[in-house]
């Protein structure tokens, strides 16, 4: 499986990752791609930016064993994982996704799976500027809920 | 025995400190144990650790439980439920 984790600064472009994934890949047959945004509005007020916090060598460490579990749990042909870090304005890119095989449920069910351990266990912590003042973000429960759902595996998963 | 301590978000920013290295009392076993040390060497740390059920650690670049053991640990991390993606 091809597989690719990096984290960066600079922002990135999705279109073009999602055709390097494939590229090349004959029995590829679905590319599921998944962006995550930083809104310009958090709680009903404008923010100015997100600041991403990331302990290095654990964030890319931690990624990586998620990669390997949903290569496990899925029959992939490809896996992308970009997350920046630093400072971010409304509308920027934070983190990337793209998941390539044969048939797109594999695709979907990756994705998400890959998008709710990188939530709630990945070593990032988001700070939000807003009118001259800098607040951690705190963890949301729905996020740890979205990631139970995984820990118990699925008929449908089994029979992959 | 030395380890590496390392303090990320608001961990890092009530420590005052991202990072150091501390010489380890022997008689100190778990992570929990660790904390419980750290909070009593300053005002700094009893802030950083004063919910204490709410920190997250980390061994050697995996995630662990308060209560897991330090053993050969080279560098132990503190930090806030996380918030990426």
């Amino acid at each position: 499986m091809k597989s690719t984790v990096r984290l960066q600064r600079e922002p990135f472009d999705a279109a073009a990752e999602a055709a390097a994934l494939a590229h090349g890949q004959r029995d590829v047959g679905a590319v599921v791609t998944f962006a995550g945004i930083c809104r310009g509005i958090e709680d009903g007020e404008p923010i100015a930016s997100l600041t991403l916090e990331h302990y290095p060598g654990m964030a890319e460490a931690e990624i990586e064993r998620h990669v390997a579990e949903a290569a496990n749990r899925w029959r992939l042909l490809g896996v992308t994982v970009i997350h920046r870090y630093g400072r971010i304005t409304p509308g920027e890119e934070i983190v990337l996704v793209v998941t390539a095989s044969s048939h797109r449920e594999a695709a979907f069910a990756a994705a998400e799976f890959l998008m709710d351990y990188l939530k709630t266990h990945a070593p990032f912590w988001k700070q939000v500027e807003s009118a001259g003042s800098k607040t951690w973000i705190e963890a949301k429960a729905s996020d740890d809920a979205s990631v139970e759902r995984w820990t118990t595996p699925r008929r449908n998963e089994a029979a992959e | 025995m030395n380890v590496r301590l390392r303090y990320f978000a608001w961990v890092r920013e009530r420590i005052g400190k991202p990072e150091e290295v501390i010489e380890l009392p022997s008689r100190i076993k778990t992570v929990s144990e660790l904390m419980d040390w750290l909070i009593s060497r300053g005002e700094e740390y009893a802030h950083a650790f004063e919910n204490p059920q709410v920190i997250r650690a980390a061994i050697d670049h995996r995630h662990v439980r308060s209560d897991a053991a330090i053993k050969n640990a080279g560098e132990i991390a503190f930090f806030p439920p996380m918030t990426g993606g």
